[in-house]
């Protein structure tokens, strides 16, 4: 008897999607058979634009890659540019970068738990999820003006000092989260439904997983013990006492263990750099490079004219080309950046962390029925912004 | 760190490689295009170094120089820590083989080197446009793809065709 394969296809505008990702299923009856990601319909040219702007001017770009983690995505790129210049970050800087990139691996992660959990059935999770992220992005307001694009981390250091209302701020994140993230495991952890969707849904083996290049929570969820924030520490990682959680299920709800696990790791590092935040400037000293403060340009000449200088014509960096990866939430972030001497950079080159994930999707869903799709793309946590670029 | 690394490559292929340096505490060297798989395998396979996990594949229009383009590979080592950066001199209509034998990230990291580029892929299972839609024509990264400007349209000028400023 003769079988045909029906060809379905799913997005570009589909909400568990999570943007514009349009998957082409072939299907056999219920079961999947082949699957090919489409993607760029979100794709804005970032890489080139940066070639034609100023080192400083590309930190906004940034932000609107993965726009669920800004921070993230500015602490890379700014590390990157440090590294090419050879400036050393003062200490406060330092320690406010790393509480900031923490906190966006929550609002990360809560969105993740919260759309991942409603794709799944459990529509309650994101509308407590959400709740949660509001503290986070009223952080954010607090430090930088902004709640989603905050531009806050400046080559050499911060945009501004802390705010006198920080403390207050992440306290009630700190106090408040650990209960909520316990009400969140009440729900999903041992909740029939969530497993059954999760456990044993797009199992991958520990091999492929590095075969397939995959990073962040889907590499640790089968078995490697990896995360670049202990591998290679940046922004004094290595001063913060945390750990890494693993998993060997290999499946979906073992990202999900995973995730959670980072979340109470993010606060337990927050806390600590809150308790221990240095006193001291929050900006290298470095003119030319380094915007002086509000204060120095009004009161000093020299400071006026090195301001005046860096926003029209910006600095020259030696020439040379640096790659800096970070631990994005949602796996490595990379930024190669060759600079030829001049004020633009000659090649700004992202590596996405959700590019290189879901490239992996066809592999997670062979073989499965067309609801755990749904389940697949939402346990590689993917942000369209940053697929596209 | 980078020492092992830097020793191991200089005995295995001595005269193959054509530059070596370490620059801000980074590996980088350059090799002839058609000793790419040799040495990419020997940096995965080399029970010392196992650079297991391929970064990144991208590329660089150095559009001044006769063989135009840098085709930049970055591998990272869970065991040592460390990153290596290889690059190939390619010029334009040359190819270079492919590595989705080794890594199923290549694929669509090719992919987007092939369209952002155009510098074709020997062996790759599905080269095709990536990110920007099958029927683009040129390739937006390289340094002669001049940056446009699209006027928006609004309804005074609705019904003519969008002006385009360069």
């Amino acid at each position: 008897m003769e079988t045909k394969t029906m060809t379905l296809n799913m997005g570009p505008q589909h909400p568990a999607t999570h943007g514009v990702l349009r998957v082409i299923l072939e299907l056999e009856g219920e079961t999947v058979v082949g699957c090919t990601p489409e993607i760029g319909y979100l794709h804005s040219g970032i890489e080139k634009t940066a070639e034609s702007k100023l080192y400083y001017k590309i930190i906004p770009l940034t932000d609107r890659m993965d726009y669920l983690a800004p921070m993230s995505n500015n602490l890379g790129y700014c590390l990157a540019v440090e590294k090419l210049l050879g400036i050393k970050v003062p200490e406060k800087a330092q320690w406010a970068r790393v509480l900031l990139t923490e906190a966006t691996r929550l609002n990360s992660h809560l969105v993740w738990v919260g759309t991942h959990a409603l794709d799944l059935g459990a529509m309650s999770m994101s509308l407590y999820a959400f709740r949660e992220r509001e503290d986070i992005l009223t952080l954010y307001e607090a430090v930088s003006g902004q709640r989603m694009m905050s531009t806050y981390f400046r080559i050499g250091g911060l945009a501004d000092d802390l705010p006198d209302d920080f403390d207050e701020h992440v306290n009630r994140i700190l106090d408040t989260l650990p209960s909520r993230i316990n009400e969140y495991e009440a729900i999903l952890t041992d909740n029939p439904i969530w497993r059954h969707r999760t456990m044993g849904v797009g199992v991958i083996s520990k091999d492929d997983v590095i075969r397939s290049g995959l990073t962040g929570p889907l590499l640790r969820a089968s078995g490697v013990k990896h995360d670049l924030r202990q591998a290679r520490p940046y922004s004094s990682y290595d001063k913060f006492d945390f750990e890494i959680p693993t998993s060997d299920m290999c499946d979906c709800y073992g990202r999900y263990l995973v995730r959670v696990a980072e979340m109470r790791q993010s606060l337990r590092i927050m806390r600590q750099a809150l308790d221990g935040m240095p006193e001291g400037r929050y900006r290298a000293l470095a003119p030319g490079v380094v915007l002086p403060t509000k204060y120095e340009t009004t009161h000093s000449m020299e400071a006026l004219i090195f301001h005046f200088k860096l926003i029209t014509e910006g600095f020259h960096p030696p020439v040379g080309e640096v790659y800096q990866t970070i631990e994005a939430p949602k796996g490595e972030l990379g930024f190669y950046i060759v600079s030829d001497g001049s004020p633009q950079p000659l090649r700004m080159r992202v590596r996405p962390p959700s590019f290189v994930n879901i490239s992996a999707l066809s592999k997670l869903v062979m073989g499965q029925l067309i609801a755990d799709v749904i389940a697949c793309i939402g346990s590689v946590d993917i942000v369209l912004g940053e697929v596209d670029r | 760190m980078t020492e092992i690394t830097k020793q191991k490559i200089e005995a295995q292929f001595g005269e193959k490689i054509l530059a070596i340096a370490t620059a801000y505490d980074e590996l980088a060297f350059m090799i002839e295009r058609a000793d790419l798989i040799e040495v990419i395998m020997f940096l995965h396979d080399d029970f010392d170094l196992q650079y297991l996990h391929l970064s990144d594949i991208t590329a660089v229009d150095q559009s001044e120089r006769e063989r135009r383009f840098d085709l930049v590979y970055h591998l990272y080592s869970f065991k040592l820590r460390e990153y290596v950066r290889v690059k190939v001199q390619v010029g334009d209509g040359e190819s270079v083989a492919t590595l989705t034998s080794e890594w199923d990230s290549a694929n669509w990291l090719e992919r987007e080197v092939f369209d952002m580029f155009g510098i074709d892929f020997d062996g790759h299972p599905d080269l095709r446009r990536i990110l920007m839609p099958p029927d683009f024509e040129g390739h937006p990264l390289r340094r002669d793809y001049p940056l446009t400007y699209e006027m928006p349209q609004f309804t005074h000028n609705r019904k003519e065709p969008p002006e385009v400023i360069r």
